[in-house]
């Protein structure tokens, strides 16, 4: 399993423990794995939202997003690293992203998930459209975002 | 020809997703960002929401300066500023 990505953009909900079990497997020299879930909050500005919908650029996901795995190769020596995003319609409390990273130890797993994390939130081409009673809206990016993003250059 | 392609809020706002655009228009090439941009800041209500600064620019894929250029069979996609994860 030694430098596997696995990469998925899809609507369907993902299984943490199955993916936890394919980090584990043929895996014996890593002595860590950092997990990370994101998902779909109830709020957004302090006002009640419905749900998500999620848009995106297929041919440049795929492209951005094994880019940014691969850049954290070339930061940490990291083993398997899943990235899973969804996109169309979610609603609160559903599972909306998962970054799985293994190493050795530790630290190069914990900082790796941060670092895709962040690139993701900056980088992908991915759009949130919040649905809510007060009309549907396009999320705004955010400075901090940013500025995560840019700690790690 | 130089496929078009639009994303999140520039999508509905020009109320399409995709065009396609002969390489040479009016006797100029849309050989730079800066040159398919502003052909198509033309458009009657487009200016304003495709101003540089407002959206990104992907080339067949990378994120692109407005120098970039653009060759015949090249995608070009405008989208604003990116909110996934």
């Amino acid at each position: 399993m030694k430098c596997m990505n696995r990469i998925l953009v899809q609507s369907a909900d993902f299984c943490l423990a199955h993916e936890y079990q394919l980090l584990r497997t043929d895996n014996p020299q890593d002595g860590a794995i950092v997990t990370f879930t994101g998902l779909v909050r109830d709020m957004a500005q302090d006002l009640p939202i419905n749900g998500l919908y999620l848009e995106h650029y297929p041919a440049m996901t795929a492209k951005v997003l094994g880019n940014i795995v691969e850049q954290a190769r070339t930061k940490w020596s990291i083993g398997g690293a899943t990235l899973i995003h969804r996109i169309g319609h979610l609603t609160p409390a559903e599972q909306i992203v998962f970054v799985g990273v293994t190493s050795q130890h530790r630290e190069a797993a914990y900082l790796a998930n941060m670092f895709i994390m962040d690139y993701l939130k900056t980088q992908a081409p991915f759009w949130k459209k919040e649905l809510s009673e007060r009309g549907d809206k396009w999320v705004e990016p955010k400075v901090s975002d940013q500025i995560k993003s840019d700690h790690w250059e | 020809m130089i496929n078009v392609l639009f994303f999140g809020q520039l999508r509905e706002r020009l109320g399409q997703d995709s065009m396609t655009l002969e390489y040479k228009v009016d006797g100029q090439q849309l050989d730079t960002v800066k040159a398919l941009r502003s052909y198509l800041q033309l458009r009657p209500g487009w200016h304003e929401w495709l101003e540089e600064g407002s959206v990104l620019v992907a080339v067949n894929q990378d994120m692109s300066a407005e120098d970039a250029a653009i060759l015949d069979g090249a995608e070009v996609a405008f989208f604003p500023p990116v909110t996934g994860g």
